[in-house]
């Protein structure tokens, strides 16, 4: 999930030494599990990967060297352009909607609600629209594949009762609906997050803006537009960063609900890497998939992090 | 127009989207008894004439879920406090010890976390299998504190960089070691913000799938979503076995947001652990 914490304490200048030569890095020490065991679980997998990537290999024998012939054929993959594509719409479901779906929730809650209504009426509407967060991904697969089933379906059975019968549809099986589908419930799973650290965000902003800004006669969205959003600028660049990694990263939700189908309609880079790795045992290519998804990934998130930076300079 | 006629619509408004959020459970909860007979007649919609739970049942023996719910709970249970530990000692070096090179070394945790497990779930895969630890608990609960550590080191240098030091230097003169100010000062004092990792460390690592999907094939290893997953994936459940595998997905994940909600909806993001 994120943090916003401030660095100042771990990167500013360390407090004058009493003892000018106190053996400091002794400290060191302490940091030897951690770095072993970083090494052994994270460093060498993934140099493994990145030279497995230049190679082709089955996963059993030595892999033999090919250069750049992978990365090559992804070039011409059009299942791999297809996958990142769908990564594309990802983004929009898990990122761009939820967070803006989620600022002006969590502005409404907290300065409209909380103010009208009491503390109690905002924690029990920020509580359902958490739930789904701490839900597995898994299960929440499982129990909107249920309601998105075609027949006896609850969604279809309720576009039946109110009269849409010709609105029903094989939400999760045909080609055409299917990404969409998946989109919805990846908005379902994805809102609380924003929305809590929006939420969060928000107890910062110093209460007398917003009564200057009534002074002046700014309506609500207007005061939401002029203070509201420059006052939590670098929460949104941590949700908007966490959130589009979330949703490159995306895997459990696609595997549960429609195996990348139908005919790879719902295929992302992620499950595409996961069916090359262990059903097709194409261990090179796979590798080569998942390096492309890590360099976006890290791109991304320095990019995130500048932006996050600068905006906690800025405010 | 008045304020108070305007109030409404808008608590109104949002009581209908938080509805629509929850609508999902309420209907999985409306479902759990009705037997399949009921289901295929009345469908979904209907309110259950009768209190099924055959089906529950059934399904319960047949994935053997006492045995799925054991093995998320000690495989969560144990990432949690390894992780935590893993984590105060990294952070202990860095946000007090301030060894040399600490802007580096925390950048290598922060990528780290950053990577994708895409990128590391097949040496992981061939590795553990190299070491006789595939399709054990055991090399889940290894990775798994790795990983979330990563993410706990991060967090934790921040808030121990700013531990005061008046209260080291104190225990410093009356003669404690660097052990011994960890454990007896460091720990005790940072523990509000140690049980806010530890409880997000568990429910992520319950949610998990990816990594326990490759490593965890043999029944009697596999956690509640890998078992889950897997049924559903195989596409061999009828809807009232899809209605009992969700509800008893759900129901944990509904436990631990009541046990744990005041420190989960706060998030992890500033308030809760400043």
């Amino acid at each position: 999930m994120t943090v916003t914490v401030e660095k100042r304490g771990v990167t500013g200048k360390a407090a004058p030494a009493g003892h000018p030569r106190r053996p400091r890095d002794s400290y060191a020490l302490f940091l030897l599990p951690g770095v072993l065991a970083f090494l052994a679980v994270i460093i060498v997998p993934f140099l493994m990967n990145t030279y497995v990537g230049f190679t082709d290999w089955q996963g059993v024998g030595s892999p033999s060297w090919t250069g750049l012939a992978n990365y090559r054929e992804l070039m011409d993959d059009s299942e791999f352009w297809a996958s990142f594509r769908h990564s594309l719409f990802m983004v929009v479901a898990m990122a761009a909607v939820p967070t803006a779906v989620g600022l002006v929730l969590a502005a409404a809650l907290f300065d409209y609600i909380g103010k009208h209504f009491g503390s109690k009426v905002v924690a029990v509407l920020r509580a359902c629209f958490y739930l789904p967060q701490v839900l597995p991904i898994a299960v929440a697969g499982i129990v909107w594949s249920w309601i998105l089933a075609p027949d006896n379906g609850s969604l279809n059975e309720l576009l039946k009762a109110v009269g849409l019968s010709s609105w029903q549809q094989d939400w999760l099986g045909d080609p055409d609906i299917a990404l969409y589908s998946v989109m919805g419930v990846m908005v379902w799973v994805q809102l609380g997050f924003p929305l809590v650290v929006f939420m969060a965000g928000l107890q910062r902003v110093d209460p007398q803006l917003y009564e200057a800004a009534e002074l002046d006669g700014a309506g609500w969205w207007r005061r939401f537009w002029h203070v509201t959003l420059p006052q939590i600028r670098p929460e949104i660049y941590v949700v908007l960063t966490w959130c589009t990694i979330a949703a490159l990263k995306v895997f459990g939700a696609v595997y549960v609900l429609t195996k990348g189908g139908p005919g790879g309609a719902t295929n992302v880079p992620s499950y595409f890497s996961f069916t090359t790795f262990f059903e097709k045992t194409q261990v090179g290519y796979g590798a080569a998939i998942s390096t492309v998804l890590t360099v976006i990934i890290l791109a991304l998130s320095l990019i995130g992090l500048k932006l996050q930076t600068r905006a906690e300079d800025q405010a | 127009m008045s304020t108070a006629l305007r109030r409404y619509p808008v608590l109104i408004a949002l009581c209908v989207a938080a509805l629509f959020m929850i609508v999902p459970f309420l209907i999985v909860a409306l479902n759990a008894f009705k037997s399949p007979a009921e289901y295929s007649q009345n469908g979904p919609l209907s309110f259950p004439e009768g209190f099924y739970v055959d089906g529950l049942k059934d399904f319960w023996e047949r994935v053997d879920y006492s045995q799925k719910l054991f093995n998320s709970l000690l495989i969560s249970g144990f990432v949690a406090i390894l992780a935590v530990v893993l984590s105060v000692l990294n952070a202990y070096a860095i946000g007090i010890g301030r060894i040399k090179g600490r802007t580096w070394v925390l950048a290598f945790f922060v990528l780290a976390n950053m990577l994708p497990q895409e990128a590391l779930v097949y040496p992981i895969y061939y590795l553990s299998k190299e070491a006789g630890l595939y399709d054990t608990r055991l090399s889940v609960i290894i990775v798994f504190t790795v990983i979330q550590a990563a993410f706990g080191t991060y967090l934790l240098s921040s808030v121990l960089g700013e531990f005061p030091r008046e209260i080291i230097e104190a225990a410093r003169i009356d003669g404690a070691n660097k052990w011994q100010i960890l454990w007896r000062i460091v720990v005790p004092v940072s523990r509000p913000t140690l049980g806010v990792l530890a409880v997000f460390f568990f429910i992520w690592t319950w949610n998990e799938f990816l990594l326990p999907l490759v490593m965890l094939i043999s029944n009697d290893n596999q956690t509640v979503s890998v078992a889950l997953g897997v049924l559903q994936g195989q596409r061999l459940m009828d809807a009232t076995m899809t209605n009992a595998a969700a509800l008893l997905g759900v129901l944990p994940a509904i436990v631990f947001f009541l046990l744990f909600q005041r420190t989960l909806t706060r998030g992890i993001a500033v308030g809760a652990v400043k």
